[in-house]
């Protein structure tokens, strides 16, 4: 019963947050239209959802998103000293190659969306199997160091997440 | 003179007066890298951080200056860490396709001499699409 009704409790709550959210203010009426939304919508497109993966949100969660926000601030200093300070011909840029650990497609986007954002990395494409992704590295001495990198901070991590 | 600032007024001056340095960092990165592949490192992460000062000074100063508390500046970030890595994705596949067809006159990113193998026997997967016999690979 709960699951008809509640089919993707995830959706529903951020549904509910973002609302509220755009709302603004914290209101009853709000909140109704919030909880009516957040119920409707993951009913309306669970057919798009076929075998959605299982997300928990537990201390692994947090852990992932304070290292990812701490890395972006840290990437925007690296990056920023390389914008100011390095000849571009000194740059040591390089594509790099990452095989994949995780297989459902929502981790490998939180995965390439996580190397975008963070240091030096840009994730490019994925290989048609979804089993490797394609980065480029704008200033990197040894890619190889950086794709272990890249599995051992992000990958290990979001296998905690998405398990 | 006496500076009529409180120090909240002071705090928020120097995030927004970083916030306005790292977005100029990230743009000046934009214009001054030699390729593509090397501006997209700028705008997608040294501005992020710029913005998100900008946004920092505002969830300071609306409740301190006027007793608001406002909520957008969260969504903003939220909205902004959902678009930033797609669109430098979207731009980056565009790129690798004209690189494949030879338009773009700056090789710096060595596409031109060919990506790296998957090492699983596939392409990848922009130049395997549905429409393959369309798509030319990068030689």
């Amino acid at each position: 019963m709960i699951k008809k009704l509640l089919p993707h409790p995830a959706l529903t709550i951020t549904l509910i947050v973002v609302w509220m959210l755009l709302a603004n203010q914290l209101t009853l009426g709000g909140l109704v239209l919030g909880v009516i939304i957040g119920v409707v919508i993951p009913i309306l497109t669970s057919p798009f959802w076929p075998d959605r993966p299982r997300v928990r949100f537990g201390p692994a969660t947090w852990i992932y998103i304070a290292v990812v926000l701490w890395d972006i601030v840290a990437a925007s200093f690296q990056i920023a000293v390389i914008v100011l300070f390095r000849r571009s011909k000194d740059l040591r840029s390089a594509w790099l190659v990452v095989p994949l650990d995780v297989r459902s497609p929502e981790a490998i986007t939180m995965l390439a969306g996580t190397i975008s954002m963070t240091p030096g990395t840009v994730s490019c494409d994925v290989s048609s199997c979804g089993r490797a992704l394609l980065v480029h590295a704008l200033d990197t001495p040894d890619p190889a160091a950086e794709v272990a990198r890249i599995k051992r901070r992000y990958e290990a991590r979001l296998k905690k997440v998405f398990a | 003179m006496m500076l009529d600032a409180g120090p909240i007024e002071i705090l928020i001056s120097a995030i927004l007066v970083v916030g306005g340095f790292f977005a100029l960092v990230g743009s000046w990165g934009l214009a001054r890298m030699p390729s593509l592949m090397t501006r997209l490192h700028g705008p997608t992460k040294v501005t992020t951080l710029g913005v998100g000062s900008c946004l920092i000074a505002s969830m300071i100063y609306f409740p301190a200056t006027q007793g608001k508390y406002s909520a957008h500046e969260l969504l903003i970030t939220l909205f902004l860490f959902l678009t930033a890595p797609i669109t430098a994705n979207m731009i980056a596949k565009a790129h690798l396709h004209r690189q494949g067809r030879s338009i773009d006159p700056n090789p710096m990113d060595d596409i031109a001499e060919g990506l790296p193998e998957t090492g699983l026997g596939t392409g990848w997967a922009t130049f395997e699409g549905q429409d393959a016999e369309r798509a030319d690979p990068p030689r």
